[in-house]
């Protein structure tokens, strides 16, 4: 401790571990000092674990580096304190602020492969927390191993001597989470850290964080978009807009009677309780979020805000108090009922009708590829049907085939010899290059990361033009009048067609990548996790967009993505794969409800839910195994919570049915797959 | 921390009215000192080049055998060449031909090159073998060498050095635009443009290539420099630049010899100015290296 330490004194009994006070952080970008953060306060209490929540842009990671004094170059903290454990870590010199990060107060960020030094072996990175502290190199080496085994890593010599690459991400997290906690720190900052996991993965890191949390007594800042994860891991939630706390309280209260409208707005984005897209649209945030260092009179929410009038516009809101929570909002009062931004009433529903001949149909649909050598497994044997007008959701951890899947349909990559697929009852050629224009027009895709998917030299206008000169052959003179139609179906203003995609905001660009895909009025799009990237409320009016386009054009989705209640959401049946192999395929709601193949059963029971019920956790055993070798028998045997014996190591069940068009590939009879058990999110008739 | 950085960093949230990118690099271009130190000097050869003829005090190429090797004078501020020739007109206009032979081969090198790069980073596999393993075989030949037999074989013209220079830097700069394109053709825009049906020279020119004109900038803007090295070489050994010109390699190769008599003059400021060149193209490319892969 120094002596020269000015806030001991005031702090006579215990302080709290974390507090900030008044803080005020700015970038100076291009010449221009953008304010990121406004009069930041809040308090982490020792032993607490504090959420913050926000979308992108609002300024969550700035708080995680500017407590540990790693803001970037051009970062700099104009005004406030930061209260670390009582010492003002502002006024601390470069040695004590060294000694203070080694000692005191450690983080864990989202990529947990960019964290590790890929050079260095595990056991020497973690080892190398402990030589910081003076211990002999043999003492760190076993302080390490004994580190690793409470992150619950099996076996640690063997992981010790292996590089970061060779561990998988889940792995990887944990080592993050063993050289954070190896320190015994006062305050622990996780930045996102499950964001880039899989859901079952996830689920077993938080697992493993809350149980840490009660070993360590350490306190926690919990940063994530994730509101979910949020209210399973929290005690407190600061929601953070604009670089602005405008709500705060404990999570249980907040999340279930929000009293700011931002707060408001966030959870009614998310497709919860079994929402599904013939119950309503999802409601959204209209407008943008104020770019970082705009100068806002009154409230900083009030241009996206239903309830918002002349007041809030002219006088900017204190965070009043409401005892034990506070929210930034002149009517705090009224915000739990802010009118809806978007109307519910929902897309006349589209009959689909399955006596018909399937638009799309694959027969045992199979990939290798070849990788060094050996053949990698990546699909096998996939038949399924797509109907017209339908949307089938294919679920799985990475790893699973399910963009292979995509790509395959799509002619991206070549099928296996002996795959079928076939568009209206004819045979589709394997490769794109063979197909008709006709039939390269049928099939189309949304990418995941619209950054990639568009061409960033080229302009709205000549994006979706070109689309629809090749696709839909438009003659030229007609051609702007097509375009307009278009921009207009996709809701993107048409002041945006001469701009490249860099000065677009994530969601219009996916409005654009959407234009784009149904410019050749294709009859099936896939969307591979065409939400993943955006934010909550932008990821709402995507999916509304694509409920909406698919009842007007009666196209139909193949929808991938890893949210299962985005999924449940916009499909009206859904695949369940695992390392290449259909493993469940039903009507959406049965494949909620149950019976459950045991891997959708631990999926579904991974998903953290946002009312907080704690349902019965199924937690899976170990990775996925490689797709090199895939394990004998059923392919999920190795990590199955249910399995029978040598019958699933030996013989690969059927797909068998369990009801009328819901089939699942168990050696388990169905009516024994039917668990008594609380749905993990229960069908429930929407309120509004 | 600099992605977090860019992470918060404000997104342009008005659509601006042209595109961003090729300004914000244009105007970090014009506050870079290195490339303005060098398109300074870039820029004065240039003006010599194209109306040095016009402002020499005297005739470059007026043979005077009464005034030969005479040091800097008044007169002659250079001094003579062992015709009597003024030294400071010639380096003025000396500049002429290798400014016109060393950027054209450079430019030959530069679209052959992007063409095969392009077609090797598209179309991968075995087309992209078989020429990388040619490109390997063709690099691993000393350049001058390549050139002085090739000069040999075909007879020295300006087409045959700007033909051999060009091809000479040709897989250099494939290379450089091979490994620029794989990158571009992972990303899923470039699967958009198949599922469009468009053919592949329209994916490769008009859809990747916009996009890998930064490092192919680069690349040539070095090559340049090379280039003009290269030529001066060519020229002081006599397969490049033929006189009566006033070419610097030229005039080098014609004077060395009188070193030892202590007539530095003769080759001193024309040995500068080559250097000067060098140094100036160099510098741009540094600049522009600077502002296009950051």
């Amino acid at each position: 401790m120094t002596p020269t330490a000015p806030w001991q004194g005031e702090m006579a009994s215990a302080p709290d571990a974390l507090s900030i006070r008044d803080l005020d952080v700015a970038y100076r970008v291009r010449g221009k000092v953008r304010q990121v953060l406004r009069g930041l306060s809040f308090q982490v209490g020792r032993g607490e674990s504090y959420g913050l929540v926000g979308e992108s842009g609002c300024g969550k990671s700035t708080v995680a580096l500017a407590i540990v004094r790693y803001l970037a170059r051009n970062g700099r903290v104009r005004a406030g304190r930061i209260l670390l454990d009582g010492r003002d870590l502002l006024a601390l010199g470069e040695a004590d602020l060294r000694k203070l990060r080694a000692t005191a107060v450690s983080m864990v960020y989202q990529d947990p492969g960019r964290a590790l030094n890929p050079s260095l072996r595990v056991g020497a990175q973690v080892a190398e927390v402990f030589r910081l502290q003076g211990m002999p190199q043999a003492e760190a080496l076993d302080r390490a191993a004994a580190m690793l085994a409470r992150v619950q890593i099996a076996d640690p010599s063997s992981v010790m001597g292996r590089y970061p690459h060779q561990l998988s991400g889940g792995m990887q997290q944990r080592v993050a989470i063993a050289m954070a906690l190896a320190i015994n720190p006062k305050l622990l900052i996780l930045d996102e850290p499950t964001t880039g996991l899989d859901a079952t993965v996830e689920a077993e890191v938080l697992d493993l964080i809350a149980r840490l949390r009660g070993e360590f007594a350490t306190s926690i800042l919990f940063i994530s978009h994730n509101l979910a994860v949020i209210a399973r891991m929290c005690d407190r939630v600061g929601v953070l807009y604009a670089g602005l706390l405008v709500e705060e309280g404990g999570t249980r209260e907040l999340f279930d009677n929000p009293r700011h409208p931002y707060t408001v707005g966030l959870l009614r984005c998310l497709p919860r309780r079994g929402r599904r897209k013939d119950h309503g649209r999802l409601d959204t945030i209209p407008g943008l979020l104020p770019p970082p260092g705009a100068d806002i009179a009154g409230c900083v929410f009030a241009e996206r805000c239903a309830h918002a009038d002349e007041y809030c516009r002219a006088v900017e809101p204190p965070l009043y108090d409401l005892g034990g929570r506070a929210s930034r909002c002149h009517y705090h009062e009224r915000a739990p009922d802010l009118p809806r931004a978007t109307p519910s009433d929902p897309a006349a529903p589209i009959a689909v009708d399955r006596e018909e001949r399937p638009v799309l149909r694959t027969q045992r649909l199979a990939k290798t590829f070849a990788a060094g050598g050996h053949a990698v497994h990546a699909l096998s044997a996939i038949s399924l049907e797509l109907w017209s007008g339908e949307t089938l959701g294919l679920v799985g951890e990475s790893g699973s085939g399910k963009t292979t899947l995509a790509r395959l349909l799509l002619g991206l990559i070549e099928a296996d010899g002996g795959s079928v697929i076939e568009l209206d009852g004819g045979q589709l050629p394997a490769a794109i290059d063979r197909r008709t224009p006709d039939q390269v027009k049928a099939l189309q895709i949304v990418f995941q990361n619209p950054d990639s998917a568009l061409n960033r030299s080229h302009t709205v206008r000549h994006l979706i033009g070109r689309a629809l000169a090749k696709l839909a052959r438009v003659p030229a003179p007609q051609q702007l009048e097509r375009l307009l139609a278009f921009t207009r179906a996709v809701r993107l203003a048409d002041r945006y067609l001469a701009v490249r995609p860099r000065q677009l905001s994530g969601g219009l660009k996916q409005r654009v990548a959407i234009a784009r895909a149904f410019a050749g009025e294709p009859r099936i799009v896939v969307c591979d996790e065409p939400t993943s990237a955006l934010d909550v409320s932008v990821q709402a009016a995507i999916l509304n967009l694509l409920a909406d386009l698919q009842a007007t054009r009666r196209v139909s989705y193949v929808f991938i993505s890893h949210d299962l209640g985005t999924v449940r959401y916009i499909s009206d049946r859904i695949a369940v794969l695992y390392l290449g192999r259909l493993m469940e395929l039903g009507p959406a709601e049965q494949v909620f409800r149950g019976p459950h193949h045991p891997y959708t059963e631990a999926l579904l029971s991974a998903v953290p839910s946002l009312d907080g019920s704690v349902t019965e956790r199924i937690r899976l055993k170990g990775d996925i195994p490689s797709a090199i070798r895939p394990p004998s028998g059923c392919v999920f045997h190795t990590r199955c919570p249910r399995k029978l014996g040598s019958i699933c190591e030996d013989q690969e069940p059927p797909l068998i049915e369990a009801e009328a068009g819901h089939a699942i590939r168990c050696h388990i009879q169905a009516r024994d797959l039917q668990r008594e058990r609380p749905a993990p999110m229960p069908a429930e008739a929407p309120a509004s | 921390m600099s992605m977090q950085a860019a992470d918060t960093a404000p997104a342009p949230a008005a659509p601006a009215r042209t595109g961003g990118a090729g300004r914000e690099r244009l105007r970090l271009l014009l506050r870079s000192g290195t490339f303005l130190a060098g398109a300074a000097i870039v820029a004065f050869w240039v003006a010599c080049a194209l109306f040095g003829s016009d402002v020499v005090p005297q005739d470059p190429y007026a043979v005077d055998l009464m005034s030969k090797l005479q040091a800097p004078s008044p007169d002659h501020w250079f001094g003579t060449d062992r015709l009597g020739r003024d030294i400071f007109a010639r380096v003025i206009v000396g500049a002429r031909d290798i400014l016109t032979i060393a950027p054209l081969a450079t430019v030959l090198g530069t679209v052959l090159g992007t063409t095969l790069g392009l077609i090797m980073g598209y179309f991968r596999g075995f087309i992209d073998e078989a020429i990388s393993r040619l490109i390997e075989a063709v690099l691993a030949l000393p350049l001058v060498i390549v050139a002085l037999l090739a000069l040999v074989a075909l007879g020295t013209s300006y087409i045959t050095v700007i033909l051999v220079i060009g091809l000479i830097f040709t897989p250099l700069i494939a290379r450089t635009v091979r490994s620029a394109v794989l990158t571009e053709r992972g990303l899923d825009y470039v699967a958009a443009a198949r599922l469009r049906g468009e053919n592949p020279f329209y994916i490769m020119f008009i859809e990747i290539l916009p996009n890998v004109v930064p490092p192919i900038l680069v690349e040539s803007t070095v090559r340049l420099g090379y280039a003009i090295f290269t030529v001066a070489t060519l020229s002081f050994i006599g397969f490049g630049i033929q006189p009566p010109s006033a070419d610097w390699g030229l005039a080098i190769s014609d004077s060395y010899g009188l070193i030892n008599g202590g007539y530095w003059w003769t080759v001193l400021f024309d040995a500068l100015a080559i250097a000067s060149l060098v140094v100036g193209v160099n510098l741009v490319a540094d600049g522009v290296q600077g502002v296009f892969e950051t």
